[in-house]
């Protein structure tokens, strides 16, 4: 038993990578959330990110979108190196995120948390002005995309359910996402047709060559849409599968420790 | 229908439909409104006799709402980006008593002791938001520390080159200044005069100013409280600049998340405050002609007053500039209003107090219908 289940190779980076992260460290004083952790993102790929409760997915992921500056480690952002000093800078070299915290402000209307930071003007008299019109029509047409329907745009985010919230940060994201999407945890606290729904969208997305970093603790969700998979465990990769190269049970047990697991699983009579 | 429209089930039966009356209603300014209903109906019912309402009357209390109406401006728009300047009022006394100084002792044309007191002012509130973004303090502790050190530095300023605590004069020196009128004139004086000649006001009947009209037109406070008021609205509500106004007080974090510069608009709305002290000052000290290092006192808590009746969130992220100012004109009609009914002006507290409660419960009470807050 104490032969590893599975060997994940560290496969060669191709050169067309969108995003290619190197040996990121982030310590937060003495507390080392990542101990060099790489990975790259292609285009039109969706590569899920698995890991147990505090192995440093939300950090790795806010280091690629400039919320945290790494300790140590190389970003090169199509081929050339990057230094993110601002979420800003990620923002506008095309890299959209949907946070674990989801960066919504409850006391905002849908639209204006839709639009936040990426506002729509329009000149009248020379006098720039928000455009509402727009986006609350955007706002409108996206969200039913996502299978919701908005009593009104005006709608006041605090009115909305956990998993509505969690929809309108990912329709924010795909609206706006350029190059590169980032999710963090979007399926965590959705119905069963808004998680289809953004499956659906993952795949829509990644059929647009948009690359996708899919962070998720459910394997069935990474199995059902991811290309390739990048298991972190405290701080450090365990290593990158393709699809097709691993099982969901082999999935599943990597990410969490293994033999542990499978003892688990015995006395819960297999339904993890 | 649309493809996507089809394939979704209606989920708006579960919400009744409301009335667009109902929708107009429910605004964050409702308090502020409803409030301002109430005052006016009050002194209308019990004033009316006063001269209150007499165009002397209403430019009395529209010119003490005009100047409540422009430290709120400044105020409200800080409060919903999620901070408190409590040294409004010290500010207040600084920038009086450094025009005062700067022209009546020093000598400096008035225009350019004013302009220079704008950018000291703004300067200091830049200081303010620095300190509060860079130390992570609650910028109530930053701004409490600037309350007691610019009422200081006015009065030590004062003492050691005048040894007086008030200086006048000013009017003197303001005489031909063509910055001075833009805070200290007077606009629409055709307009009055030809009214008075009409009939239609009130003149003079004896004296010096036989035939001029007792309102002589509008005074420049209050051309600049209306003015604040429409360019705080307009960039609250109709800008993408107002949207991070509501983002930073609303949630710092999540704002920063996607890339709206927080602690850019922090600090200019710290500036933006302190220039609407400024604009307060420049205006008394044009009016009373002299500065008192004792000017401003407990302003910065009746511009929050005002910014709460009209239906801010004190925590920030919410609020309206045309709520606030509601609240300033109940401030400063009701202040007037008692001197006009003749009740004794300590019962000012009191009926100011019962509104500020009357309007916090009606705004609390609207806001979380709005946002769904528990
Ligand atoms: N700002 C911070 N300051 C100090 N420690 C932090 C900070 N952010 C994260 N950490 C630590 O870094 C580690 C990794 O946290 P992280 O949020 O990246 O985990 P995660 O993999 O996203 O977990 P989960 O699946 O629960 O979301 C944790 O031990 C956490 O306590
Ligand atoms: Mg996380």
């Amino acid at each position: 038993m104490s032969e590893p289940l599975f060997e994940m190779k560290n496969v060669e980076t191709p050169d067309e990578a969108i995003i290619k992260m190197k040996g990121i460290e982030k310590h937060f004083g003495s507390v080392i959330a990542l101990s060099g952790v790489s990975l790259d993102v292609l285009p039109g790929e969706c590569h899920c990110l698995l890991g147990d409760n505090g192995a440093g997915k939300s950090t790795f992921i806010k280091t690629m979108s400039g919320v945290h500056k790494p300790s140590a480690g190389e970003i090169y952002f199509e081929g050339k190196p990057m230094n993110f000093q601002r979420p800003r800078d990620a923002i506008s070299a095309g890299i959209a995120t949907v946070y674990q915290d989801l960066a919504m402000i409850p006391l905002m209307s849908v639209t204006r948390n839709f639009f936040m930071g990426n506002e729509p003007t329009k000149k009248i008299a020379g006098i720039s002005f928000f455009d509402h019109e727009h986006a609350n029509e955007v706002t409108m047409a996206e969200m039913k995309k996502m299978g919701i329907n908005l009593r009104s745009p005006d709608q006041a985010v605090g009115t909305l359910s956990g998993g509505e919230r969690q929809t309108v940060a990912i329709a924010r994201a795909v609206h706006f996402g350029a190059k590169i999407l980032i999710l963090d945890e979007p399926t965590s606290a959705l119905g069963v047709r808004q998680t289809a729904n953004v499956l659906a969208t993952v795949d829509r997305v990644r059929k647009q060559g948009i690359g996708v970093v899919f962070i998720t603790h459910n394997v069935r969700h990474a199995m059902a849409v991811g290309d390739r998979f990048t298991v972190l465990d405290r701080g450090k990769t365990l290593g990158t599968a393709k699809r097709g190269e691993i099982t969901p049970e082999e999935l599943q047990d990597l990410m969490a420790g293994g033999q542990e697991l499978a003892t688990l699983e015995g006395s819960l009579g297999g339904t993890v | 229908m649309t493809q996507a429209e089809q394939t979704l089930p209606e989920s708006d039966e579960r919400i009744k439909e409301r009335s667009s009356f109902h929708k107009a209603l429910i605004r964050p300014e409702l308090g502020g409104v409803c409030g301002t209903i109430l005052v006016f109906l009050f002194f209308f019912l019990t004033a009316r006799d006063s001269g209150m309402f007499s165009p002397a009357g209403v430019l009395n209390w529209s010119i003490v709402s005009s100047q409540f109406i422009i430290i709120a401006v400044g105020a409200c728009l800080l409060m919903i980006a999620g901070e408190f300047d409590l040294s409004v009022g010290s500010m207040i006394g600084f920038s009086g008593m450094s025009i005062a100084l700067l022209s009546v002792t020093f000598g400096w044309p008035v225009w350019l002791a004013i302009i220079t007191t704008f950018i000291l002012c703004m300067g200091v509130g830049a200081l303010n938001g620095w300190l509060v973004i860079k130390t992570g303090l609650p910028s109530f502790i930053v701004t409490l520390a600037f309350l007691f050190i610019l009422r200081g530095l006015t009065i030590f300023a004062a003492i050691s080159t005048t040894s007086k605590t008030i200086i006048g004069g000013i009017r003197d020196v303001a005489e031909g200044d063509w910055l001075a009128p833009f805070f200290g004139g007077k606009v629409l004086t055709g307009v009055f005069q030809w009214m008075g000649d009409e009939g239609w006001i009130e003149v003079y009947t004896r004296g010096i100013k036989k035939g001029q009209p007792v309102v002589e037109g509008i005074p420049m406070l209050m051309v600049w409280a209306l003015v604040l008021v429409i360019f705080g609205h307009w960039l609250l509500t109709k800008t993408k600049f107002g949207n991070w106004i509501f983002a930073a007080g609303g949630d710092a974090q999540a704002a920063r998340y996607v890339g709206v510069p927080v602690n850019r608009v922090k600090i200019l709305m710290f500036m933006f405050t302190a220039f609407c002290a400024c604009v307060f000052a420049t205006a008394q000290v044009m009016e009373f002609g002299s500065a008192g290092a004792d000017r401003g006192l407990l302003k910065e808590f009746e511009a929050i007053i005002s910014v709460v009746i009209g239906g801010a969130l004190l925590t920030g992220g919410y609020g309206s500039v045309i709520g606030a100012a509601l609240g300033a004109i109940i401030f400063g009609v009701v202040q007037q209003g008692l001197f006009f009914a003749g009740v004794e002006s300590s019962l000012f507290r009191v009926f100011l107090g019962v509104i500020l409660l009357l309007a916090v419960i009606l705004n609390t009470y609207i806001r979380r219908m709005i946002t769904g807050e528990k």
